[in-house]
């Protein structure tokens, strides 16, 4: 059994907006919903699948019901949560339940609003006091991450500057970019410190905003007026300190979901012309390379030192919408724009200044939750037929 | 700051009650497991890696080394320390590392538990040896 070249994706949908103080949450899911239907070029009523997460406010039925999604024909709903990489999550899980038959056309959405307002803090499990009182934040759990990577490997703070700087090359040609301008190394290095080793411009953005997708079957892809682009491989893993033992903070459950993905598309990460990496800090980006496979475990510096995830530049173009650290990090939660820029490469409307030539294979794959905590990892490999 | 510092009081439950218990005896607690011989933290019931329900409280030693850590800088309430650090027992856990210059932490550096109050059971923290 596989989900390769099961499922497409039909539709993609980006808000614009990075700052929507004058505008509910549910309001910019619709938002959202309503800009993937129309990509796709299908009606809400013909939706008949729903997936959401943990930033959809009351969940999955309070959603289909707000949206007015047609209940008459809505079979399949997955609200599975894990943060960040929900929605990549969501892309292999509409992709198994369109293999299954359980539905045809799945309609993802994420949107929020962190920059207006405090977020709800985040559900704490059988942990909680064991840990809560210590402080666990994303920058110093994701600071310890890049401490241990450079006690173990040798990592410098000027080789993971050079993943905000090439995001930075980027973002410049994005409109909508929160950052727009090109940093560098030492501008970088010259920002405050905020959780050691990390210097704020080793930080994403906060933003308001989300985005959307349309999931659905071939045949109803091929009907439709836009690119094709379908799913070819996809996993999914959770990694946590788990009592304690052979605790090794320097690589993520990223090791298991992306060999999963790739063994199932029959490609190796050679093959990718275009990749959306998760980068909630620049030591994300610098351990989901090493463990996705694009280089060897610690050499993850010398991979993106000098340019070379800069489209036009370098051997991986990343992140070409200037990623969570320039352009937009919704809800704290990146998975969705991870996926939405693969399917602009793999469509051919990135922007020309930063579009792959001849782009026919592409990654998206994100982390949710805490690097140095618990966290999951979702992998997903897009072709453009 | 971690002197003035206001921690949580542990809400406790009964499976984790002996260890807070312990900890008001200035006491650091870990779970073994008599089937397969490992230590793990936090203390569970059930095993975590074999699944043995046959887990017993252990005194721990108390001694650790720093795994990793993060001087977190920009907070309300002052920096603060997180860290990972591995038990001479073998689990890691996570912590702060309090009473000393911050700026000074190193990963491999030697440090102790140590107790500190909340309204109700005191919680774990490390400092350096």
């Amino acid at each position: 059994m596989t989900i390769k070249g099961k499922a497409y994706i039909a539709g993609i949908f980006e808000h614009p907006t990075r700052h929507a103080p004058d505008k509910s949450t549910a309001q910019l899911h619709a938002e959202v919903a309503k800009g993937a239907i129309e990509d796709a070029g299908l009606s809400k009523d013909d939706v008949d699948g729903y997936f959401c997460a943990g930033d959809a406010p009351g969940g999955a039925w309070p959603m289909v019901d707000y949206l007015g999604l047609n209940t008459k024909k809505l079979r399949h709903v997955d609200s599975t949560e894990t943060g960040g990489c929900s929605y990549i999550i969501h892309l292999g899980h509409a992709a198994e339940a369109i293999a299954a038959g359980k539905c045809s056309i799945a309609l993802i959405t994420l949107a929020g609003k962190p920059r207006t307002g405090a977020m709800p803090p985040r559900a704490a499990g059988a942990e909680a006091d064991f840990e809560l009182a210590y402080g666990a934040t994303t920058h110093n759990a994701y600071g310890m991450c890049a401490m241990r990577h450079m006690h173990d490997y040798g990592t410098t703070s000027e080789q993971l500057a050079w993943i905000k700087v090439a995001a930075s090359h980027h973002a410049q040609y994005n409109p909508h970019a929160m950052l727009k301008d090109v940093v560098t190394v030492e501008d970088v290095l010259n920002s405050p410190m905020i959780s050691d080793p990390l210097h704020r411009m080793d930080c994403c953005v906060v933003s308001d905003g989300g985005g959307a997708l349309i999931v659905t079957t071939p045949e109803i892809a091929k009907s439709l007026k836009k690119p094709l682009v379908r799913l070819i491989g996809h996993g999914e893993a959770m990694k946590g300190p788990r009592g304690g033992k052979d605790l090794d903070l320097t690589y993520s459950a990223g090791i298991w979901s992306g060999p999963r993905a790739f063994e199932e598309a029959g490609i190796t990460p050679k093959d990718i012309k275009y990749a959306s990496i998760y980068d909630s800090f620049t030591i994300t980006v610098l351990m989901q390379l090493e463990d996705l496979g694009f280089c060897k475990k610690g050499e993850g510096g010398k991979f993106v030192a000098d340019g070379n995830l800069i489209s036009g530049v370098g051997k991986l173009p990343f992140n070409t919408d200037g990623g969570g650290l320039c352009s937009n990090h919704p809800v704290n939660r990146g998975g969705m724009t991870k996926i939405l820029e693969a399917v602009r490469q793999l469509r051919g409307e990135a922007h020309p200044k930063v579009q792959v030539k001849n782009c026919d294979l592409a990654i998206a794959h994100g982390t949710g939750g805490l690097l140095g905590v618990r966290h999951a990892a979702s992998t997903a490999i897009l072709e453009r037929v | 700051m971690s002197e003035t510092k206001k921690y949580p009081a542990p809400v406790t439950n009964p499976e984790t009650a002996a260890f807070w218990d312990a900890a008001k005896q200035g006491k650091f607690m870990i779970k073994r497991c008599t089937a397969c011989g490992e230590a793990h933290y936090f203390p569970r019931a059930i095993c975590p890696f074999c699944y043995s329900d046959k887990t017993v409280w252990e005194e721990s030693s108390g001694e650790a080394t720093i795994y990793t850590w993060s001087l977190m800088r920009k907070s309300p309430t002052g920096p603060y320390a997180i860290a990972y650090v591995t038990l001479k027992e073998g689990p890691s856990l996570q912590t702060n590392i309090v009473d000393c210059d911050l700026e000074k932490l190193k990963i491999g550096q030697k440090v102790k538990v140590v107790f500190k109050p909340t309204d109700g059971a005191p919680l774990p923290f490390f400092t350096p040896v």
